[in-house]
């Protein structure tokens, strides 16, 4: 019953059934930071993760 | 999370301002705010010439796009700065650039700082103590020159980048925590040109979060380069900006009303003009005739001047 975050070469693994912000702040990974797409479909913060689902964070935080 | 204006979906939710959007509302909303922004701050008008600095990022990506579908009359500037870091990063930035434009048929100006100048940014930066620890005080000060130089050679009437509001917050926070002056009293939304040799300069997207904008490339289609500058690792700004998030996430709308806050303050006088004597003192280069602090030559072109006798040296 596991999600995967995957952000640039990071994975990450929570448990399935938990929310997108709940799941960023397990894996410690700041919600302003990144965008949480899901099959190109982009996701709000309240979306429920189901078990085996791939969920590809692109960071959007950039410097220089 | 249901949109607010037809209770579809949401795709997107904006806390600060109590606004969640599906993907079509969101796309009419950022252009909608852009406009308001323009108007605002009178940044410019559709009589107007506008160039666009464009990096292949989400942010300049994203602001010619916008520009470009409000029926501003709108071309783009590339600056190759010659940045390998095991990405092709130059190259890539450039092809996302080249990409964009050609989808859309906008004209696309490149200035390749290697070929143009016969160094990278790396090795530019090896030539002084600007850049002896990271090359991105001169990589900023090159594109600063050749955005202006570009601009005014070829007639636009405003140059415009990609800035955005975490962009803004964090020079802001910056700025602030050294209490540097001149770059407070200089920071804003606009930058006059104030003398000849400069170019009047525009940021429409200072109000908006670098999490919209990257939302608005991603819901848009526009294709840009995810990767990060290799220098930009451990960077100030990106310090800056962790520090700016985390008290965001505490409590939403931290980094707009930190950004509009000063800028209603310096509105009010918060700054006396006397605080940036620089700008009452500038001089113009005799090179190149941009403008300058100090008379004689500007910092870039002694800049080149010194890399370019390194480069005699190198090859006797």
């Amino acid at each position: 019953m596991t999600v995967r975050l995957i952000l640039r070469s990071k994975m990450f693994e929570v448990t399935a059934g938990m929310t997108v912000r709940h799941s960023l702040e397990k894996a410690g990974v700041p919600l302003e930071s990144v965008l949480a797409i899901r099959a190109g479909e982009m996701l709000t913060e309240d979306e429920i993760l189901h078990d085996g689902e791939e969920i590809k964070l692109v960071a959007v935080v950039s410097g220089g | 999370m249901k949109c607010r204006k037809c209770g579809e979906k949401a795709a997107f939710n904006m806390p600060h301002h109590k606004l969640a959007l599906c993907r079509e509302h969101y796309l009419e909303w950022l252009p909608e705010q852009t406009e308001r922004t323009i108007h605002k701050y009178q940044m410019f008008t559709r009589r107007e010439r506008i160039l666009a600095a464009v990096s292949g990022g989400k942010d300049s990506l994203s602001l010619w796009d916008i520009l470009w579908r409000l029926g501003y009359s709108v071309d783009g500037l590339y600056i190759g700065l010659g940045i390998d870091g095991g990405i092709q990063y130059s190259d890539e930035s450039r092809r996302m650039c080249e990409i964009f434009a050609g989808e859309r048929g906008l004209k696309l100006h490149v200035v390749d700082i290697p070929q143009t100048y016969g160094r990278n940014i790396a090795q530019l930066a090896d030539a002084t103590l600007r850049g002896a620890k990271k090359p991105c005080a001169v990589c900023g000060l090159t594109k600063r020159h050749v955005m202006n130089r570009i601009a005014r050679e070829a007639g636009y009437d405003v140059l415009v980048t990609g800035h955005n509001l975490d962009d803004e917050a964090a020079t802001l926070l910056s700025n602030t925590m050294n209490w540097i002056p001149g770059y407070l009293v200089r920071q804003g939304p606009v930058l006059e040109a104030g003398r000849p040799g400069l170019v009047r300069k525009a940021k429409p997207l200072c109000r908006f979060y670098e999490r919209e904008t990257a939302a608005y490339a991603l819901l848009r289609g526009i294709e840009y380069i995810y990767d990060e500058c290799p220098y930009a690792e451990g960077t100030k700004s990106i310090y800056f900006k962790e520090i700016l998030n985390k008290m965001e996430a505490d409590k939403p709308g931290t980094k707009l009303n930190f950004y509009i806050s000063y800028l209603t303050a310096k509105n009010n006088g918060l700054f006396s003009s006397q605080a940036d004597p620089e700008l009452e003192m500038l001089h113009n280069c005799p090179t190149c005739g941009q403008a300058t602090t100090a008379p004689g030559e500007c910092t870039f072109c002694r800049l080149i001047s010194k890399s370019s006798s390194n480069l005699e040296n190198e090859r006797c």
